[in-house]
């Protein structure tokens, strides 16, 4: 058993409590979506597993893991982007 | 790529994520943070390990890699096809909707090791086990929840369905599904486990319908909030089953920070969270606020008076609600308050943290709009000025200014922060009729001396305010 892992695990809830603190609630939508766009890493999951799939059924729904990660991931991002690139500060 | 340098990447693509996410909660530096996220991604796919710490891209090629390229490109156009497509007013929707893949593929991907694991003949650890059952059952959870949350925001079945005994029948359900989980932590492998998890998995895509069903529309937001950290913790619970670290990371500070948030929004509303997952608001309470019985009477007012009292203020504050957005008026006016500016009026946005349907979708229609942000000014740093203010514009807002959460110990909404227009000289209530809001409460604003109803549709209300400041 590698306890590293849950040393990473145990920090990195601290730190994603620590860096949103004081976010101001006008930009609570972008935060979401764009923590939303990382969650998104999941596209490797999909990746790795349908990179070992021995069967069909295997194939098949790594296959629609991948589709779907994917769609978060890059989606996510762009929405996100579009999002963003319309604040902007009085000239 | 050698193995002693990808966790050295790995380390370097969770600094990228800490500081993107860092970044977004500024509005100077949130478009960076998005695009300093995504090149933390990047780098990270190109470092991608498989569990046996070889990488995934050096073996030679196969029908899967094929199968992987076309999956990606498939997303990525249903991804951008969305992302480009959608209207600004829509936006929780969007969200809601790439969460429940991101939770529906957690959920595969997990379920994909789980089963390989379980007609292997090696007996499989709890440490293993325990990360691949929670990221099921969260993902799915996430998937179907969010599905439904989608489609409450689309304004199908929006109202809470509710029935008696409900809370206790999904109790029940979750009460089997952490059974079956449990059962399965030690029993993970042969053919009843394949049984037994396949159960366990339709269970929980049913109960994230059954969680989500009985919530109402308006609450949809704290809904998408807390499903976004679920899948974030069930992305990170993938990272443990086939140890990839970056999953790890990622999808623990999703997880928190996305917990945070659903706080944050669930505070800014002043109510507890359990109250939002558990009772169905707005069910009752509504008609007893309306018989309490409110004194003085409706004056409504033309929008020729209007024009003047805003051309000849000093200092003018617009509160917008999401009815200004359904009725596209934002662009309105934007050429409104540039009107007054050229005039000399100080013009500025009270932006109520709920505003729209979701905490900063305000922010978001008006930025569409081309407002600029430095304009917009939240809550509790505008309420203490509010009696210096000449002309306060509501437009398409109720709730949010009703004092009946201030004065009413009867009403559902006391207790709620308010912008206090009513401590403005004179308030401008622009509205399409007398109905009651969203939570069919009726608002004690439009009864004050000080106000003036200015009735019809915002867009044409707001077009000939232009048109008569122009002139005067």
């Amino acid at each position: 058993m590698d306890t590293n892992v849950l040393f990473i695990f145990i920090l990195a809830v601290f730190v994603g409590f620590e860096v949103i603190s004081k976010v101001p609630s006008m930009l609570h939508t972008p935060l979401m979506s764009g923590t939303n766009a990382i969650h998104g890493i999941i596209l490797f999951g999909g990746i790795l597993v349908l990179a070992d799939a021995q069967t069909h059924l295997a194939q098949a729904l790594g296959f629609v893991a991948v589709i779907f990660g994917s769609a978060n991931v890059f989606g996510g991002f762009m929405v996100t982007d579009r999002m963003l690139q319309m604040f902007k500060k009085k000239k | 790529m050698s193995s002693q340098i990808v966790p050295l990447i790995i380390i370097g693509v969770s600094v990228l994520f800490i500081l993107g996410i860092k970044f977004l909660s500024s509005p100077k530096t949130a478009r960076t943070g998005n695009l300093v996220a995504a090149a933390g991604m990047f780098i990270a796919l190109c470092a991608l390990l498989k569990t046996d710490g070889s990488s995934v891209w050096a073996h030679g090629w196969t029908f899967n890699y094929t199968l992987i390229v076309i999956g990606t490109v498939i997303g990525l156009v249903i991804g951008a096809i969305g992302a480009y497509s959608v209207k600004m007013t829509s936006m929780p929707q969007m969200v809601a909707l790439f969460n429940g893949l991101g939770g529906g593929a957690a959920a595969l991907v997990a379920s994909l090791e789980f089963l390989k694991d379980a007609r292997g003949a090696e007996p499989v650890t709890a440490f293993i086990t325990v990360p691949m059952l929670f990221a099921t059952l969260i993902g799915s959870l996430s998937f179907s929840g969010s599905i439904i949350a989608y489609l409450k925001l689309e304004g199908k079945f929006e109202k809470p369905m509710t029935f008696p005994g409900q809370n206790i029948l999904n109790g029940l359900i979750l009460l089997v599904i952490i059974g079956l989980g449990g059962w399965l932590t030690f029993n993970a492998t042969g053919g009843n486990a394949v049984t037994a998890f396949v159960v366990m998995f339709s269970l929980a895509l049913f109960f994230g319908i059954a969680m989500v069903m009985p919530i109402g529309g308006a609450d949809m937001p704290v809904v998408i909030s807390l499903l976004n950290s679920f899948t974030g913790l069930a992305v990170a619970a993938d990272g443990f089953a086939i140890h990839n670290n970056a999953m790890i990371v990622a999808g623990t500070l999703v997880g928190s920070s996305g917990t945070l948030l659903t706080l944050l929004m669930c505070k800014a509303m002043n109510r507890p969270v359990t109250n939002v997952l558990f009772g169905a608001f707005g069910s009752s309470g509504g008609a007893a606020a309306a018989a309490s019985g409110i004194a003085g009477t409706v004056k409504p007012i033309q929008a020729d008076e209007v024009a003047l009292l805003l051309a000849y203020a000093q200092r003018v504050v617009v509160v917008p609600g999401y009815g200004m957005a359904v009725a596209q008026a934002q662009h309105s006016v934007r050429e409104l308050t540039e009107e007054l500016g050229k005039r000399g009026v100080e013009v500025q946005f009270a932006i109520h943290p709920v505003a729209g349907r979701m905490p900063g979708h305000m922010n978001v229609l008006l930025a569409e709009a081309n407002v600029p942000y430095d304009q917009l000014v939240e809550m509790e740093a505008i309420n203490p000025s509010m009696d210096r203010v000449d002309v306060c514009l509501v437009i398409g807002a109720n709730d949010v200014v009703n004092p009946a959460a201030r004065e009413d110990k009867a009403s559902p909404i006391y207790g709620m922060p308010i912008i206090d227009a009513d401590h403005c000289k004179t308030v401008i209530v622009m509205k399409r009729s007398m109905a009651a809001g969203f939570a069919g409460i009726e608002n004690h604003l439009f009864y004050k001396d000080n106000t003036r109803m200015l009735f019809g549709d915002a867009k044409a209300s707001l077009n000939a305010l232009v048109t008569a400041v122009k002139a005067s």
